[in-house]
């Protein structure tokens, strides 16, 4: 079978988030590069692929997708039967409620939180603070709700890792590169599902093939 | 007469709280809407946060399931009672399905829902319009409407030729966005215009609009 082919930016929270449920299938996909510093996504190439000009986007032999949960949901689906479990045979509406959760609780505070703290600097800008504190504010309201949740939860969705704890992952290996990594490590059931999540060897693969730069030197 | 097994808590003029019930319509299914205050702030009492520990509305309760975020509860309710819906009848309609619901989500409503509030919901808030906003996001959502143009060109639907939660699921945000003088950015384009309708005049679709009327949201004295 053809490796699946990953559209987008390596280092891209949104790219990682599909790498990472690849592989926990244990897929083959290579990643093909869409630089967004020279508008490549804006290019008639790569609006074929996603018309909304974003990354990522998945070819999968005929199949061409977008939308990083969407195409999360389409892997699971697809490869049902590789490597990790990700969707439980039986539909689970905790699991339904917790990927909305991500999308709409989580995300709207963590991307802009990562894109300040992390993208910023790497294209040799700096965070804004107003923005940043507003969304490490909110941020905080949100991983108290997590909190509650995971000290009767062991996962998102009951006692499996599923779909909706891989989606998370990408933005929690950000966040916890940065000066506010206590969100996630000041509370002990966020920190200890985390810590869950990076010990995965799947997830470990995907981290190490991020070409971040080496921390800055104490 | 049986309670209906179905509960959803909220107020039905929030466009959420309504796709929740737009849903349950679609599937023809017997529900329960229990009215709750957002003034009196009935979301953040603690029987509601043991609902939702986010304190939002929609809730819905299905026998001894609790579920919240109203496309959760959508696929939910289609997922039991009307599942073509969710393009379920293959892998590849699904992922339309799936993929056109991530667009509704976080390309057209986070835009639609700005210039709504500002247009709509501001004076009721009791604050100023910010027009600034609505222009930013009225950008957004041209650009966003033509890629529905686009798509609406080549197929009845935004997943294919059926239709499904991804065309339902923006209903009840584009019912209120309709009200506001930048309905014409969708009546300038014919195929989402033809799709818009179609829509809106879907009975469940009709019944939900009851829910929401526009001209009660001028007046914050009619509100309970």
């Amino acid at each position: 079978m053809a490796p699946l082919k990953l559209y987008g930016m390596p280092l891209s929270p949104n790219v990682v988030r599909v790498a990472t449920v690849l592989n926990e299938k244990g897929l083959d996909f290579e990643i093909i590069p869409v630089d967004l510093t020279t508008g490549a996504h804006k290019q008639p190439d790569f609006l074929a692929l996603n018309p909304f000009g974003q990354i990522p986007a998945l070819v999968d032999g005929d199949e061409v997708l977008y939308e990083s949960r969407a195409i999360n949901r389409y892997i699971a689906t697809k490869y049902a039967s590789s490597g990790a479990a990700l969707l439980p045979a039986t539909p689970s509406a905790k699991l339904e409620v917790w990927l909305e959760v991500e999308s709409h609780h989580f995300y709207p505070n963590a991307s802009p939180l990562v894109f300040q703290l992390v993208f910023r600097p790497l294209f040799g800008g700096s965070p804004d603070p107003v923005v940043v504190d507003k969304h490490a504010h909110e941020l905080a309201k949100v991983l108290d709700v997590y909190e509650a949740h995971l000290a009767q939860n062991k996962y998102l969705a009951g006692d499996q890792f599923t779909l909706a704890d891989a989606n998370h992952a990408s933005y929690l290996l950000y966040l916890t590169k940065t000066p506010k990594a206590g969100l996630v490590n000041d509370r002990p059931h966020v920190k200890a599902w985390w810590e869950d999540i990076a010990a995965r060897p799947a997830f470990q693969k995907t981290a190490a093939a991020l070409p971040l730069p080496p921390p800055p030197s104490a | 007469m049986a309670t209906p097994a179905v509960k959803v808590y909220g107020w039905a003029i929030s466009p959420f709280v309504s796709r929740a019930l737009l849903a349950l319509e679609e599937a023809g299914v017997d529900y329960e809407l229990v009215p709750m205050s957002r003034q009196a702030g009935d979301h953040h009492r603690p029987e509601h946060l043991a609902r939702n520990p986010f304190g939002k509305v929609p809730v819905l309760e299905d026998g001894d399931v609790t579920l919240f975020e109203s496309r959760a509860i959508a696929r939910h309710v289609l997922r039991k009672h009307k599942p073509e819906l969710l393009g379920t009848s293959s892998l590849e309609q699904a992922a339309m399905v799936d993929i056109w619901l991530e667009v509704e989500a976080h390309q057209l409503s986070p835009a639609a829902i700005a210039i709504v509030v500002e247009c709509i919901f501001a004076s009721f808030l009791g604050r100023e319009r910010n027009q600034a906003t609505v222009d930013e996001n009225v950008e957004k959502l041209k650009k966003v409407l033509e890629v529905y143009e686009a798509r609406l060109n080549q197929s009845r639907y935004l997943a294919g030729d059926f239709l499904s939660v991804a065309d339902l699921s923006p209903f009840t945000i584009m019912h209120y966005f309709m009200a506001t003088e930048y309905a014409t950015l969708v009546e300038a384009l014919p195929h989402v215009n033809a799709w818009w309708e179609g829509l809106a005049a879907r009975p469940a679709a009709k019944k939900v609009a009851e829910f929401m009327p526009v001209d009660a949201l001028e007046s914050p004295k009619k509100q309970e």
